[in-house]
């Protein structure tokens, strides 16, 4: 499964960790919600990144006083038709300002990309989009009625900025 | 109205090359069916019972006649001659190739037309009131605001994926011929104290499970109306039911949660929303989409209406009936808004051929101020002629089939296209709507009987709208026999309120003259020829009715 940042493909050097699986020293990991709720200090004492893996019901808010410590944030999409890690995205980048990496996993189909990217996210674990594809979808459009997670302009604001 | 500038045909043109590529990659088998379906459905293709279908966007139902002359093209060309206009103010097309998909959409384009969510679990076109900008009964225009929601949900990056469908009307006339409160979002445009803002509707629909919207605010002023959508969409999308798409709809998420902590869920996410967040809509932009939509030069003819009268007097045509029945009061002295019915008797209701579709952009080229609107009852508007130019219309649209004199009366029905076409329905709509038709015949008969909506659905999904007709008409299938429901009592209007079972199913071959009975039953007990059936149902109940109903069983 290709993951894609920045329109370049990179190693993926984070795993997930799952509920019942120990936590040993070392390596960038994420958990889920649950997890780093109920062992929050334990996971922010490592010294190595920890990550949050979000699932559709999550409220992203719950992350909301750790955002400066979390280096990852996974959406997962269990099935691309479920779209509410987009407001997920929507929320973590635009209401509470989450910097760091936003990852969508799970279901990413080619086709959702540039919809995920508007929501917030930079990066895409694809169930088996290639890099030109991802890039292809990246650029189907020139212009968005609507303003960017990302801080693009809408079109409504375009039409009237001076330059 | 509104025409598109470089970014609006950008956006379109980006949209149908994307859509090219998805056909292509479709084609390839580099994606998969289950894949396919939701970008095929967003962009209006449908895999129906015989072929594609291809639903077309008329933004809140108004074309010009340029777009009504690609339609009928396309109907030549790309299908078998004809369109069908549908209850949410589009145009279909059921026998286009998928192959062929991507050059209509081109086509389309070129007229600035698309075929953005028409389909999917997202953000559906905009409907309003057809008679808008024309309306003497208005307090302003709501099509600025409409285009402006157009543009804003095309492509809403976080909307596209919805627990189900999503559709919003907008009104701006006390008499709401928009059916706003069986709409996910009903907008009702008020003034106060020179302000505009909208009263918010939300949670009405049909369907399995019908309700009538709950009001959730009674003046959004005009300057946060997006940003209240966002949020009301954000709730939905993040709470809506995604377990059974039957509970789907936001309709079930605001019984579910109740009105009232629904409105205190939208109202905290509005509240919570941070300036960045807002989407700014310049005052600039707003003046800029309103001034498309400025009122078209109408001197005032004093004398049309006497000229008219003179026509009528001298005329055996049918003119007057026509007149009488199929004209709308207008904001200007001397013009009226006409209704171009597409319901004659042996129609399907909607369909209009080829042929009809040049006559109307002619007619709309000619007279009406290049004005043409599609009604969700499945007609066509000239929403600016003068009344002196109302015989010459008259006759040309006489001559193409289309001067049924028959706006609102009983056989001016909504019928969805039923088992005959579609994939979803249980039984046949047409040939019923059709039998009924041949049961009232004699325009006298339809006029003496007045306003009376019959809507007709072929299956629980309600496309026909029967849950708001006067008397609605549902196909069941039980045991592989058609029977039909009739419900009693629905309206759709500003007294919304959802049909009453009368009682078991009909065969179809029964439904005409139960008809017949309600109706001489309401005759028996109408106060005066002025108390329309929907009053007296109401002033007398179902029982009366319900015993004409099945006096044959």
């Amino acid at each position: 499964m290709p993951l894609i940042k920045d329109g370049r493909e990179i190693d993926d050097v984070w795993a997930f960790l799952p509920d019942d699986a120990p936590l040993s020293p070392g390596g960038c990991i994420t958990v889920s919600l649950g997890r780093f709720r109920s062992e929050t200090e334990l996971l922010l004492a490592r010294n190595t990144d920890v990550g949050v893996r979000l699932e559709p019901a999550d409220d992203p808010h719950e992350l909301e006083e750790f955002l400066d410590r979390l280096a990852l944030i996974e959406v997962s999409f269990p099935k691309y038709t479920d779209g509410r890690g987009y407001s997920q995205a929507q929320l973590l980048r635009r209401r509470l300002g989450y910097q760091g990496e936003l990852r969508a996993v799970g279901h990413v189909l080619r086709d959702q990309i540039l919809y995920m990217n508007r929501s917030g996210f930079d990066a895409f674990e694809t169930e088996r989009a290639d890099l030109p594809s991802v890039v292809e979808a990246l650029n189907e459009y020139s212009a968005f009625y609507q303003p960017g997670a990302d801080g693009s302009v809408s079109v409504f604001a375009r039409r009237h900025q001076k330059d | 109205m509104y025409r598109y500038d470089e970014f609006d045909a950008q956006i379109v043109r980006d949209r149908v090359e994307q859509f090219r590529g998805q056909v292509a990659r479709r084609l390839s088998g580099e994606l998969k069916e289950d894949e396919f379906k939701p970008l095929r459905l967003q962009n209006g293709v449908y895999l129906q019972l015989h072929a594609y279908m291809l639903r077309i966007a008329i933004p809140y139902g108004q074309l010009n006649p340029t777009q009504m002359r690609k339609l009928a093209r396309i109907a030549r060309v790309y299908d078998r001659g004809y369109g069908h206009f549908t209850t949410r103010q589009n145009v279909q097309f059921n026998w286009v190739a998928l192959k062929d998909i991507p050059d209509v959409l081109a086509e389309l384009a070129e007229v600035e037309m698309h075929a953005i969510q028409t389909s999917g679990n997202c953000i559906r076109n905009t409907t309003s009131d057809h008679f808008a900008g024309a309306a003497k009964d208005e307090i302003m225009d709501p099509r600025p605001w409409c285009e402006i929601i157009r543009q804003w949900s095309t492509f809403h990056p976080e909307f596209a994926f919805l627990p189900r469908k999503f559709k919003i009307a907008v009104t701006a006339a006390e008499h709401d011929r928009a059916a706003i409160r069986v709409h996910d979002i009903g907008l009702h445009m008020r003034e106060r104290g020179g302000e505009v803002g909208f009263e918010v509707h939300v949670g009405g629909g049909q369907g399995r499970t019908p309700h009538v919207a709950a009001k959730i605010a009674d003046f959004v002023p005009e300057a946060q109306l997006l940003d209240y959508l966002e949020a009301i969409m954000r709730v939905y999308n993040r709470f809506g039911r995604r377990d059974n798409k039957y509970k789907a709809r936001i309709k079930i998420l605001v019984s579910e949660t109740g009105e009232e902590e629904f409105t205190r869920l939208v109202e905290a996410e509005f509240a919570a929303q941070r300036d960045a967040e807002k989407i700014a809509l310049p005052q600039a932009e707003i003046d800029r989409i309103h001034a498309y939509f400025a009122p078209p030069e109408l001197p005032e003819r004093p004398e049309a209406a006497q000229k008219l009268h003179d026509a009528m007097a001298q005329d055996d045509t049918g003119l007057a009936r026509w007149v009488r029945v199929n004209t709308h009061p207008h904001k200007v002295n001397g013009y009226t808004s006409i209704t171009i019915s597409l319901k004659p008797n042996g129609v399907a209701t909607g369909d209009a051929t080829d042929a009809q579709m040049m006559v109307v952009a002619h007619l709309a080229e000619t007279y009406g101020h290049d004005d043409v609107r599609v009604t969700h009852t499945q007609n066509l508007i000239l929403p600016h002629v003068a009344l002196d130019d109302l015989p010459a219309i008259y006759a040309e649209l006489k001559a193409a089939g289309l001067a049924t004199p028959n706006e609102g009366l009983i056989s001016d029905m909504i019928v969805c296209p039923g088992l005959d076409y579609c994939n979803l329905a249980n039984a046949r709509s047409i040939p019923v709507g059709m039998a009924i038709q041949d049961a009232f015949t004699d325009p006298d008969d339809q006029e003496d009987i007045g306003k009376f909506h019959i809507n007709i659905s072929g299956c629980i999904n309600a496309c026909g709208h029967h849950h708001v007709g006067h008397v609605g008409i549902l196909g069941v299938d039980r045991k592989g026999e058609e029977y039909y429901q009739i419900t009693l009592g629905g309206r759709a209007d500003e007294k919304a309120r959802i049909g009453d079972i009368a009682g078991p199913g009909l065969k179809a071959d029964e439904v005409p003259d139960a008809l017949k009975r309600i109706v001489n039953r309401y005759r028996e007990l109408r106060t005066s020829k002025d108390e329309p059936f929907i009053e007296t149902f109401e002033r007398e109940g179902m029982e009366p009715f319900k015993e004409a109903i099945y006096a044959a069983h």
